[in-house]
């Protein structure tokens, strides 16, 4: 459904990406991930046919987005990452200019907006101008309007960014339905537990390259297989694994060994174990060692 | 049609506000007000600069601002991603400020009725046309890539003001200097002013004929470099 290959693009004579490729099947997610500024929302843009790429070339639908964009947006569903909708209109207003712009048949759309509105909890709300909606509600409507042409592909930039647990466990939620219906996604995301629970393969970008392309576990197994050893002691200690709140996480490839001499420890310190527990990295994990930075 | 999806959007969000209609008429107005008073000039000659300043200055008034604030309220990024091209949205904007002026238009034209002056049927047709010229004339303003709806507002006022001043609304061109004259002609007002004199039983300068061949030139030529100026500077403004 997506082929890029080999894209490069440059602002102001930096080069933001230097020779990007990668493919996206259909009916697959796809996460791309990256630090700020890796690129990601360039190389969603140029996919969507907003920006040229300067070199290179990418296929979406089948189509060359670079001569027909027109024609490629015509079944994709954008949310892009930094995007309004029109304050002063209402939801549905806003829901009905996008079929407008989509060339959807009035009926047709009508039917449509009421279900979107209904599936995504702001049915109720769409007479309101949308200035006076909360943050969760505006990136619902954002998500109706990507829907709205029935899509075959939806790109959704940092979707669940700044939203509270409840309305990013539905965004999500939506997003696998949509799977389920054959749709593809392209997803960005600094959420690595919901790129682990979405993705079926993930491909990471650093400083305008792809360093890493693989399932989730993949990438996990990519970066060494070790595993984490979570410890909790009931007061401070000088313990030498790295502290996250009141844990301290250790790596190793020989959980025997590092529990014993935790419990050693333990006991030479004269203080007591709240709590033990060992589990694979997590892919946030795998992404900050494959990023180059420590674990 | 997809051109109409942006002339609705526009009219619901940028036309129909009330401070928005209200200045559109009464700038004209006071302008007119402040150049009757004391100046002993024929009804029929006020009167038709003052529908040719409400036409020039309701067409110019909005467009110009969209697509700053639209870049500035970062609407334009999705508006961009929808399947439509640049020209569709350009063409939408000069739609809807050409509805605007000629609706506002019809202010002036009632006032010329009560008055008891009687109105050739082609000003209609120059309403018409130099709503279309002056709106892609108003979209040029907005070609430079800036985000400040006060800076595209300031390079608009720059080019609105003086225009309305060389394009014999105020004062008959044949009664300018000669190099006024031929700063004239390089207006498109002064074309549909000419119209408008004639429509309301005035001599006008040029032939008609000359008068609507130009302002279509104008319209035409406004309405290709508007399209292609912001083919290149919209996407400049995500
Ligand atoms: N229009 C532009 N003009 C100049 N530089 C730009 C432009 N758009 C992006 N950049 C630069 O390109 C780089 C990549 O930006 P991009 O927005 O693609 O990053 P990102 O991966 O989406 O980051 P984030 O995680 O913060 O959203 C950044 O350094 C940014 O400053
Ligand atoms: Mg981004």
């Amino acid at each position: 459904m997506i082929k890029v290959e080999g894209v490069e693009k440059s602002f102001d004579g930096r080069k933001v990406l230097k020779g990007v490729s990668f493919r996206v099947k259909r009916g697959e997610i796809f996460g791309y991930l990256g630090p700020n500024g890796a690129g990601k929302t360039t190389t969603v843009r140029i996919l969507t046919g907003l920006i040229k790429p300067d070199s290179g070339r990418v296929f979406v639908r089948g189509f060359d987005v670079v001569k027909n964009p027109v024609k490629v947006r015509e079944r994709i569903g954008v949310l892009p990452e930094v995007a309004n909708v029109y304050p002063d209109l209402t939801a549905w207003q806003n829901l009905m200019l996008a079929c407008g712009l989509y060339g959807i048949d009035k009926r047709v759309a009508e039917g449509r907006c009421e279900r979107l509105l209904k599936e995504f909890g702001i049915y109720e709300r769409r007479n309101s101008k949308v200035k006076t909606f909360s943050k969760g509600m505006k990136q619902r409507l954002m998500f109706c309007i990507a829907m709205v042409c029935e899509p075959e592909i939806v790109f959704l930039d940092e979707p669940t960014s700044g939203l509270d647990v409840a309305s990013a466990r539905m965004l999500r939620r939506k997003v696998l339905e949509l799977k389920d219906t054959g749709v593809t996604v392209f997803l960005t995301s600094h959420n690595m537990d919901e790129v682990d629970m979405l993705c079926d393969r993930v491909a990471i970008i650093k400083d305008g390259r792809i360093i890493a392309e693989d399932s989730p576990d993949g990438i996990k197994e990519l970066v060494g297989g070790d595993i984490a050893v979570e410890v909790r002691f009931d007061r401070d200690v000088d313990f030498f694994g790295e502290r996250f709140g009141d844990r301290y996480v250790l790596y190793t490839k020989d959980p025997n060994e590092t529990i014993c001499s935790i419990v050693e420890f333990a006991k030479e310190r004269g203080v007591r174990i709240l709590s033990i527990n060992t589990r694979t990295p997590s892919l946030e994990e795998a992404f900050i060692k494959i990023l180059g930075g420590e674990v | 049609m997809k051109v109409l999806a942006i002339v609705k959007k526009d009219i619901l969000i940028y036309y129909s506000k009330g401070p928005v209609v209200i200045f559109g008429i009464l700038l004209p107005i006071f302008l007119f007000l402040a150049f009757w008073v004391g100046r002993n000039l024929p009804l029929n000659f006020l009167m038709a600069g003052l529908i040719a300043m409400t036409v020039f200055f309701a067409s110019t008034s909005v467009s110009p601002a969209i697509a700053p604030w639209e870049g500035q309220m970062r609407t334009l990024e999705r508006l961009l991603t929808y399947p439509i091209d640049v020209k569709t949205i350009v063409l939408g904007d000069v739609l809807a400020s050409t509805i605007f002026g000629i609706v506002l238009s019809l202010v002036p034209i009632l006032i010329a009725l009560a008055l008891n002056l009687s109105m050739n049927v082609i000003l209609v047709v120059g309403i018409i046309l130099s709503a279309v010229c002056f709106s892609s004339l108003g979209l040029l303003f907005s070609a430079y890539p800036s985000n400040i709806p006060a800076t595209v507002m300031m390079i608009s006022a720059l080019v609105r003001f003086p225009l309305i001043f060389v394009s014999g609304i105020f004062i008959p061109i044949d009664q300018l200097p000669p190099l006024g004259q031929y700063i004239a002609l390089l207006s498109p007002l002064t074309y549909f002013t000419d119209i408008a004199r004639f429509s309301l039983g005035l001599k006008p300068f040029l032939p008609l004929s000359i008068d609507f061949t130009v302002l279509t030139l104008y319209t035409i030529a406004l309405l290709y470099t508007s399209i292609k100026l912001h083919e290149r500077a919209l996407i400049k403004r995500i």
